[in-house]
């Protein structure tokens, strides 16, 4: 069989099934590397590789969530949305439970949002926005507690750079 | 520059940053580290990068990271047609990492000839910037000494230069995205450099290592991840990067963890001192006696006789040995920096014999 190359004999034969749909690739070892695919070594070289995906897959790459959970990585920036639910728990407890952003942002992304109603907030929207907000209040009151008031100052500053960043109006209640 | 195709890698050995002894703490801290991981907008991350991807990546990152604006000249080196002997000296130097220097992802994808580079500040080494490693940008700012906020400013400056012209991935709520949701949000990870033979000769290293896995910190060894602890070198990170700012990681690392181990460093040294006097002074002159006289020296064994050389050095116990020729020794211990001094290939035992060589005739003059 000719690889898709049409010069080459196919060598690298891979199926993937995805959702119960069969997905064949027959490639020579040039182009298999090109796609990126794992081509072995030459002393054992994969010649045949049978895929079966299960749970949900990212459209933007093909990442699936079994892959992931295989890996530990993930396969391009739109897979953080796709598998926002099944990276939610997993974040909390890499994270001492933080679930969202509190930091650095692009400047030239701060600076193209500000002030326009689109931008609302670089913090996102009000759940996000609620949900980080109350992460911080839960991280000064521990502060406090603990008596680390530099620490909690910094917090406090982190808490009001959050609510700046809302185009006008008062925080919103926890 | 281009120090990639076949030239020599022109570092001199002075200049390592990590290696300086100088700054706040150098008695206990090293060095500081900040790395910064960044990916591209509108690419796959590496996994799923292709070979055209990688290249084009590169390629693109390159001609961003050779046009900011430096104090110093940074040079370029192509990883995936640099010699082996090259990559293990950069890896020596703390410039890239293992996993770098392979071409190799941790789930093993990739390979030595996967396109990739690391762009360096020449002069100071205190700047190293990864192209297609785990991430396909990541921002290395390193200082001599408990340093974390300088080396935080260099990496930001860093940062923001190359996001005039980048557009980075980056989400409102997870933030930086990161190939490993691990380093997602800030992308950040502090990293200290610690010398704590106190605390190893009186056991007390697992209370460390408790009391910093409790505050979700990593102590790893010398040379990072899933390195062994060589030379009593050990070098504690933050583990978190979502949900806290660059500037509380930072608090807590420099302010509230690391001077407590400082202390707790100090005060092991005081008390080895002052209950074991003699114990401590003969195990520092033994150590000294081995590197002066052996004639057969492994890699392993030379960084820990210079580890405690070091401890003798730094209390007073040894008089005459400048503490930069402890540093700068256990720099050109490595089989790297050992075999390129030799200029000639080495198996192991010749290594060992050369290396015996290299450190009697370095400590010759302070012979006692």
């Amino acid at each position: 069989m000719l690889c898709q190359c049409g010069e080459r004999e196919a060598t690298i034969h891979e199926v993937v099934i995805k959702a119960g749909r069969k997905v064949e690739r027959h490639l020579c070892e040039v182009c298999a590397r090109q796609a990126g695919m794992d081509v072995g070594t030459p002393a054992t070289p994969v010649v045949a590789k049978v895929t079966v995906v299960q749970g949900p897959t990212c459209d933007a790459c093909g990442t699936s969530i079994s892959e992931f959970r295989h890996t530990g990585l993930l396969g391009c920036p739109a897979c953080y949305r796709r598998f926002e639910t099944q990276l939610t728990p997993l974040l909390e407890r890499a994270h001492e439970g933080g679930t969202h952003h509190v930091g650095k942002v692009p400047l030239r992304l701060l600076q193209s949002m500000s002030g326009t109603p689109a931008g609302e907030s670089l913090l996102g929207d009000a759940v996000e926005r609620a949900a980080r907000l109350g992460l911080l209040r839960q991280q000064l009151e521990e502060a406090v507690h603990a008596e680390q008031y530099e620490r909690a100052a910094m917090i406090r500053d982190e808490i009001a750079k959050a609510a700046d960043s809302h185009s006008g109006g008062p925080e919103p209640k926890p | 520059m281009s120090a990639g195709r076949g030239g020599e890698i022109p570092f001199h050995e002075a200049n390592t940053e990590w290696l300086r002894a100088t700054g706040q703490a150098c008695d206990v801290v090293l060095s500081s580290r900040v790395r910064l991981a960044r990916n591209l907008a509108g690419f796959p991350f590496m996994p799923k990068a292709s070979r055209a991807d990688r290249r084009q990546i590169l390629d693109v990152c390159r001609r961003r990271v050779v046009e900011i604006p430096t104090q110093e000249r940074i040079a370029w080196v192509d990883l995936h047609t640099a010699s082996t002997e090259q990559r293990t000296i950069l890896v020596e130097r703390h410039l890239i990492s293992k996993q770098h220097a392979r071409g190799k992802l941790n789930s093993g994808q990739g390979g030595i000839e996967e396109p990739r580079g690391v762009a360096i500040a020449q002069q100071s080494e205190q700047l190293a910037i990864m192209v297609n490693e785990e991430d396909h940008l990541r921002i290395q700012s390193l200082r001599c000494g408990l340093s974390l906020t300088e080396a935080l400013k260099l990496a930001n400056e860093i940062d923001d230069a190359l996001e005039r012209s980048l557009d980075y991935a980056f989400d409102r709520r997870f933030g930086y995205l990161t190939a490993c949701p691990t380093n997602v949000g800030t992308g950040i990870r502090f990293s200290v450099m610690l010398h704590l033979p106190g605390l190893r000769l009186r056991n007390e290293l697992e209370k460390v290592k408790r009391a910093a896995a409790a505050m979700s910190l990593a102590v790893r060894g010398f040379y990072g991840e899933g390195s062994n602890a060589v030379g009593d070198l050990y070098q504690i990170s933050n583990q978190t990067t979502l949900g806290k700012s660059e500037q509380m990681l930072l608090h807590e690392l420099q302010n509230e963890i690391i001077p407590q181990v400082i202390e707790y460093e100090r005060a092991s040294r005081r008390m080895l001192v002052t209950r074991g006097g003699p114990v401590l002074r003969d195990r520092v002159h033994r150590a000294l006696g081995i590197l002066t006289h052996a004639r057969l020296l492994a890699a392993e064994e030379a960084m820990d006789l210079l580890s405690t050389l070091r401890l003798g050095i730094v209390l007073g116990l040894v008089e005459g040995v400048p503490e930069r020729i402890a540093h700068a020794l256990l720099l050109l211990v490595q089989p790297g920096h050992l075999q390129r001094a030799t200029g000639r290939p080495m198996d192991q035992e010749h290594r060992r014999g050369a290396r015996a060589d290299l450190v009697r005739a370095a400590l010759a003059p302070y012979r006692t």
